[in-house]
């Protein structure tokens, strides 16, 4: 079997990589939108200002959209060198999305982005339009798909183990395609992308304002990015209440560690606000709590209850029980055993095979594992509490934090005194980061929260790994965090300095640094 | 609506399409990477050079992408056991494509001499180092690898980098580079005026011969040498996935293999053919109908390698038993299905587009456009 060392530099690797590959996606799934918005009203408008603001923006989003490239084929070769035996056990389900996403989305983003940067000339004004909304939904495609494939992981609906081939088969396309959970993780996450993508476009906009500087282009840039942020950032939030509630159907475990709910309470559940998860005692100190919330968040009732980690624990005995009696009927089946009876075991057991491979962690014979080693591997079932509770927080708060930014970025669009507010101005400055905060924090809550399994209930993350050795693996990751650093280094330098050069790197003559009167370029005013 | 035999040799053949689309589109892009330091003499003329592929290159890589996400789809253990087996191979061809991307997007975003170089030689080890490894992986797939599954279909690799590294399979990286360099040069000669024209012209003079004679002497090597598996029991071709069902001796050649399918010789004559007519017309004729010759002859190389395998996929060295074959290595019968169909849907719409952006980017690119565009151009 693979060492343990193995699986946990693997994991290591696909956190930073897969965590690296989300600092552009968002920025990409954002912008393009707003890039598609600001041409809109350019096409509609005439207004070249538009057009300007378009390109501007735009070379933005390809400074960005370049190192999505770059660390997207990370993850599209990752699975295979990696995580081999995930790649045979679920590659029937997860392959066929991942193709999809190929098929409906990256070919239409990255053939069509070279149109978008190119094609200003050699298109009319309409067929332009069309081509940069066509990238915007290349972008969100890409991560309905990926976000179906994550789901499945999360709750692994319409597949089946076939023991012949020893892999688990698609059953139902309808019923992947419309997992509950695929549908609330896509609007969320993407919502999340929008977000991102309006938040930077704000926070950029408002320091041109700050230094007084082409007030006309960045007064508008404030007002679409507000325009498209505010119902982004009332999207993430319901969606993100939409997400607790599937998690309480679907994945009660992660539910509840993200709570620090350790015990069943009566009905209406109160919900943690703050306080100090201990793992051991099995108990959050200092906890401050509201009445009901949980409840209502969790089941959207009064009476049903959320289930605590310790009676969670007790039914995660009983899967791995079954697990066990699986893998034991599974067996004999390989030994040739073809009666009706043992298939009819194997049928009774299998949901719970996952559960029981949970045991190769401790045993190499599954079949004569001991009481002890189940019960070690049930309390493997339930996660770290401490930092899921606290990233699950972190999230939260940068999301209400984004919330009254893009409030008040409304209000006082709304009333026309935005470029007045300097307080809120440097506040939406510094604010750039949360985005990014929130979705890192969000991914490690949600990967995180689903150990110890890479597909829950069914393959435990232990088994996934490829046979590689730990020499292979501090190559890999060392070459990543070389190429990584030196390419984010690069990449930052370049975006602070378009965005310090502003509108004016475009060379239209229109505005501040390549003015000769620079008082003259402040008075393009909205 | 088709059984399971008829789809997974449909999946054979749309797997070719995919390779094939991707050696082809990203072969021409390569090997313009490739040339880029030494074709280039002045910055506005690499920059010429740079916005042939420019608005392109990106869609091409996507075939590269999409060939990873067929494999993990319809043929998941081959995924599973040649990316993992190859560990090492796999990660160098990714760290090389890294500096694609960026490359193209960054090198004219600053005015300096420096930075542009260095990223000159960035791309150039973008275009150089993946068609070398890629060959060097043809190779190793002609001659085997060594690898074998537990009985729950875990795949182990029973070798080392090092290993991949053969007499045989070096000339298969080299040969990729030079096929890359040649079809790139004929694609450049057919997008540039004046200088650069000529000195790809120049290129495919001297990458000709060396073409031609390489592809010779890999023909020949591997019909006199190489050895294949021979199957001598298995489930059926319509049998649940599972590569540990079979038997096989190692008493199989490739000669044996086309001589038994004489048509199948079709394919190195087409191989041979095209690429000495892309040679003989880039010289003498327009580049159009060069480059046309030389996808033929490379389709006839890549189409050559798939017949003279079948039924195999990966074989195996140190357990010929376990050689991964279309009829025991695919997915079941329901996704091969669903991903016929997503395909037949997607793969119209996607040439449709790809055409159409093609035709609106065309035009030779020569310094003074360049020049001329030079704040939105790369």
């Amino acid at each position: 079997m693979t060492g343990d060392d193995i699986v946990h530099l693997s994991r290591l690797q696909f956190g930073l990589t897969a965590m690296y590959h989300f600092l552009f996606v968002p920025l990409t799934l954002g912008m393009s939108f707003i890039l598609a918005i600001m041409e809109s009203v350019y096409v509609m408008t005439g207004k070249t200002v538009y057009k300007d603001m378009t390109r501007f923006w735009g070379k933005l989003f390809g400074i960005n959209f370049a190192m999505g490239v770059t660390t997207g084929i990370t993850l599209e070769f990752q699975f295979g060198t990696n995580w081999a035996y995930y790649s045979h056990y679920v590659g029937d389900i997860f392959g066929p999305l991942l193709a999809s996403e190929g098929w409906m989305a990256f070919f239409l983003e990255s053939t069509l982005v070279g149109l978008f940067f190119f094609g200003w000339d050699r298109l009319s004004k309409v067929q332009h339009l069309a081509v940069t909304w066509l990238v915007a939904f290349g972008t969100s495609f890409s991560a309905l798909w990926i976000l179906i494939a994550n789901a499945w992981m999360q709750h692994p609906v319409g597949a089946e183990f076939n023991f012949e081939t020893l892999r688990m088969e698609m059953q139902s396309f309808a019923d992947v395609f419309f997992n509950p959970v695929a549908q609330v993780k896509f609007v969320h996450t993407v919502a999340a992308g929008y977000v991102t993508g309006s938040m930077f476009i704000l926070g950029v906009s408002v320091w041109y304002l700050l230094k007084r500087r082409d007030l006309g282009f960045s007064i508008r840039s404030v007002s679409i990015a507000t325009g498209f942020g505010l119902p982004s950032i009332l999207s993430v939030i319901v969606l993100g209440d939409e997400s607790a509630y599937t998690s309480g159907e679907t994945q009660k475990i992660k539910l509840a560690a993200i709570e620090a709910e350790w015990d069943t309470h009566t009905p209406p559940a109160s919900f943690t606000v703050i306080g100090f998860p201990d793992q051991e005692a099995e108990k959050t100190r200092f906890a401050i709590r509201i009445p009901w919330v949980l409840g209502l968040i969790a089941t959207r009732s009064i009476d049903e209850e959320v289930k605590g980690l310790k009676d969670l624990w007790a039914d995660s005995l009983n899967h791995v029980r079954n697990g066990k009696a699986a893998y034991t009927e599974l067996e004999k089946i390989r030994r040739g055993d073809n009666s009706a009876e043992t298939r009819a075991r194997f049928d009774q057991y299998k949901l719970d095979l996952g559960y029981g491979l949970l045991l190769k962690k401790y045993t190499t014979d599954i079949t004569q594992a001991s009481e002890a080693m189940i019960q070690q591997a049930t309390n493997d079932t339930i996660p770290r509490v401490a930092p899921l509770f606290w990233t699950f927080r972190i999230m939260v708060a940068a999301g209400f934090t984004l919330l009254f930014i893009f409030v008040m970025a409304f209000y006082y669009c709304a009333t026309r005194v935005a470029d007045q507010k300097r307080w809120f101005l440097k506040m939406a400055l510094w604010c750039i980061p949360l985005p990014w905060i929130a979705a890192e924090t969000g991914w490690f809550v949600a990967e995180y929260g689903r150990q110890p399994w890479t597909i829950s209930g069914v393959l435990p993350t232990h088994l996934s790994v490829s046979s590689l050795t730990s020499g292979q693996l501090w190559f890999s990751i060392a070459g990543f965090l070389i190429f990584y650093t030196v390419l984010l280094v690069i990449e930052l330098y370049l975006m602070i300095k378009y965005v310090r050069l502003g509108p004016s790197s475009l060379h239209t003559g229109q505005y501040a640094l390549e003015a000769n009167d620079p008082v003259l370029s402040r008075n393009i005013t909205p | 609506m088709f059984d399971y035999e008829t789809l997974r040799f449909i999946w054979w053949l749309f797997t070719g399409v995919v390779i094939i689309a991707f050696v082809l589109t990203s072969g021409f892009d390569f090997g313009i990477c490739a040339l880029l330091p030494f074709l280039g003499k002045t910055d506005l003329e690499r920059r010429a050079i740079i916005n042939t592929v420019g608005g392109t290159w990106e869609g091409n890589q996507v075939w590269l992408v999409l060939l990873g996400g067929v494999l993990f789809a319809v043929w998941p253990l081959v995924y599973a056991t040649l990316f993992s087996g190859l560990y090492i191979a796999m990660l160098l061809v990714l760290f090389a494509l890294f500096f694609r991307p960026a490359g193209f997007d960054y090198r004219s975003k600053l005015d300096n001499p420096v930075w542009r170089n260095a990223w000159d030689w960035g791309l150039f080890v973008g275009g150089a180092v993946p068609p070398i490894l890629l060959g060097v992986l043809v190779g190793n797939l002609v001659q085997g690898l060594p690898f074998h599954f537990d009985e729950n279909l875990r795949p182990y690799y029973d070798g080392g980098f090092f290993d991949l590294l053969k007499p045989f399979a070096l000339l298969c990286g080299v040969m990729g580079l030079l096929i890359s360099l040649f079809h790139g040069a004929i694609y450049l000669k057919w997008r540039t005026e004046g200088n650069l024209y000529n000195r790809s012209r120049q290129v495919i003079r001297i990458m000709g011969p060396l073409v031609l004679g390489g592809v010779a002497l890999i023909a020949l090597w591997v019909l006199l040498g190489m050895d294949l598996p021979r199957i001598t029991a298995m489930p059926g071709t319509g049998a649940p996935s599972n590569p540990l069902n079979k038997t096989v001796v190692m008493d199989a050649g490739w000669l044996g293999q086309f001589l038994r399918h004489p048509w199948m010789l079709l394919a190195p004559l087409l191989g041979f053919g095209g690429l000495f007519l892309a040679w003989r017309s880039a010289l003498e004729f327009n580049a159009r109908g060069a480059f046309l010759f030389s996808s033929l002859g490379i389709t006839g190389l890549l189409l050559s390698l798939g017949f003279g395998l079948f039924p195999y996929l990966l074989i195996s060295t140190s357990n010929p038993a376990h050689s991964l074959t279309l009829w025991d290595a695919s997915s079941s019968q329901f996704t091969l299905a669903l991903a016929f169909w997503i395909t037949l849907v997607f793969l119209p719409i996607v040439l449709t587009y790809t055409r159409w952006v093609y035709k609106v980017l065309w035009g030779s690119v020569t310094p003074e456009k360049v020049l001329k565009d030079q704040h939105s151009l790369y």
